[in-house]
């Protein structure tokens, strides 16, 4: 009674063939990300000091900091997120919560989604299109930070949209049931329920737009600048243009300067998700229904 | 007893009223005189339309968009399809109970309080919510029970039982005259089912109570009058006893003996 057959055997062997080309599919998945933080780590933390951080390049962007950079980037992706997160959400709540679910309402989602995988360099030629030239916004941070907009909102809305879904439809009917509007609905139970959600959908946005470079480059990012921005209609810095700039175009440039672009790039998207991992839990262990 | 007793006031009075969904038609030619003040059980098999002849009493089928009425539903001997009449007014006087308690995740106090709140403008003092709250959880039995974590979150911590008895206390503050349920005992366990019957007895008088339910027990048990329709019809409204005992029909014979259903 109880001893093992053959057909256990077999199950037991399958079972751990399974597991192993399972698990080797995770190593292989993770070992690309091991060896560029090491890469990165390695050979950028040498260029990392406070005045790397805090100083302007100098002798032709071969030496010096790299804070013009940091600074533009940030700019960028601020005033990028004024215009993406309260249309996207807006949009979001609309289609999750008042379009009727017809033709063009399917339509609209099918369109979101596939904007978000629109190449970013198209998004690029849009900006210049629409922000430099129609709107005359100049090559702006303005303008650079619109196309990142545009080029984020489509995963902004999909995110929050789903977001907004997740929250259970019991929780309307009652209001609903209580002869509260759509909007007292969603604005005293939806949205707090789905706050989280939407957070974090927008952060990881943050960091896309912190990395992009294509869409930047010929709508706001300068190679290099003497000043710093003063207003969102002057040109920027921007660290992914200015890795690009240093590993490629300049010559005689220390090998560990673009490590160390890299490096502070990477730190700060990793700070970013990092930051809304965090939230996310955080905010998720409160929420029990 | 004669239903169609002129002297006694009808909470729900619906004239040839036919729905579709699409083009499926769900109810056929629905005339019922519902009574105030007293318990009315809605029985019959899956499907018969009995939940969708109690979503139309306060317009929620509507939100489907796809659905179609014809006739009328006279509640407090106002036409509640003309043109003129108010979702939000009509819902506070007809309140809504669902077969899974759908406590909104906030506290007990601020669950009680959302009706109140999104129907009166200006805000009321805390001693006045506090008066309302405990007023409410008094008439479900359930002050006793959460007096002391009334800013404990509603969807943690209390039983189904006392999530349903919120859950009707939560209609109470805005006045409704009369309260539909959903099968609101079919997620609980037998106590529970007993405890909230017994809160229902107790809400008799005060409110005009119709309840859909497959438990013909419960029906027999926590019902004064009881309507048994089939396939999208009424085939019998009389009082309990008189369905359950003499019903006048072969098919609500067939049904209570379990023939079907």
């Amino acid at each position: 009674m109880f001893e093992a057959t053959s057909i256990n055997h077999r199950n037991d062997q399958v079972q751990l063939r399974y597991k192993i080309v399972f698990g080797t599919m995770l190593v292989i998945l993770i070992i690309p990300v091991v060896i560029i933080m090491f890469t990165l780590i390695s050979k950028g933390s040498h260029a990392m000091s406070w005045s790397f951080l805090f100083e302007d390049p100098k002798n032709g962007m071969t030496a010096g900091g790299i804070f013009p950079a940091i600074f533009g980037t940030i700019w960028l992706v601020v005033v990028s997120l004024l215009a993406s997160v309260p249309l996207g959400v807006a949009a979001a709540i609309y289609l999750s919560e008042y379009a009727p679910d017809n033709l063009l309402t399917r339509l609209i989602n099918l369109a979101t989604i596939n904007l978000a995988g629109v190449p970013s360099i198209v998004h690029a030629l849009f900006g210049v299109g629409a922000f430099v030239v129609f709107f005359k916004f100049g090559t702006s941070i303005l303008a650079a930070s619109l196309t990142l907009a545009i080029m984020t909102l489509p995963v902004v809305i999909v995110s929050s949209w789903e977001s907004l879904q997740s929250v259970p439809r019991a929780f309307r009917e009652a209001c609903w049931n209580m002869g509260a509007t759509r909007w007292q609905t969603i604005w005293h139970v939806v949205l707090p329920n789905a706050f989280t959600g939407i957070l974090t959908g927008v952060i990881l946005q943050v960091s896309r737009a912190a990395g992009e470079t294509a869409p930047i480059m010929f709508t706001g990012a300068a190679m290099f600048l003497p000043f710093l921005p003063n207003s969102v209609f002057d040109q920027t810095m921007a660290l992914a243009l200015h890795l690009f700039v240093v590993a490629t175009q300049v010559p005689d440039v220390p090998e560990s300067l673009p490590f160390g672009v890299a490096l502070v790039l990477v730190g700060i998207v990793l700070i970013m998700n990092t930051v809304a991992i965090w939230i996310r839990m955080h905010l998720r262990g409160k929420k029990k229904w | 007893m004669n239903t169609s007793d002129a002297a006694q006031p009808l909470a729900i009075n619906t004239r040839e009223l036919n729905l579709w969904y699409g083009t499926f038609q769900a109810l056929f030619d629905i005339n019922l005189k519902i009574k105030q003040g007293i318990i009315t059980s809605l029985i019959g098999p899956s499907g018969c339309g009995k939940s969708t002849f109690l979503r139309s009493v306060d317009r929620i089928n509507e939100r489907l968009g796809y659905v179609r009425i014809k006739g009328a539903i006279e509640v407090l001997d106002q036409n509640i399809y003309e043109p003129h009449v108010e979702l939000a007014q009509l819902r506070k006087q007809v309140g809504m109970v669902f077969q899974r308690p759908n406590p909104l995740p906030i506290s007990i106090r601020d669950n009680i309080l959302f009706g109140h709140r999104i129907h009166n403008d200006k805000t009321s003092s805390k001693s006045e919510e506090d008066a309302i709250v405990e007023d409410a959880l008094r008439q479900v039995l359930l002050w006793d029970q959460v007096k002391d974590r009334l800013n404990q979150k509603a969807s943690v911590g209390l039983s189904l039982e006392e999530m349903q008895k919120l859950c009707i206390a939560r209609l109470l503050p805005v006045k409704p005259s009369i309260l539909l349920m959903d099968e609101p005992c079919s997620a609980l366990d037998p106590k529970g089912t007993a405890a909230v019957e017994e809160l229902i007895w107790e809400l008799r008088g005060r409110y005009s109570i119709l309840i859909v339910t497959h438990n013909m027990a419960q029906a027999r048990r926590a019902s004064e009058e009881c309507i048994f329709m089939l396939m999208g019809k009424v085939v019998e409204h009389s009082r309990t006893e008189e369905l359950f005992v003499t019903p006048t029909h072969k098919e609500t014979a067939d049904y209570i003996e379990g023939r079907y259903g």
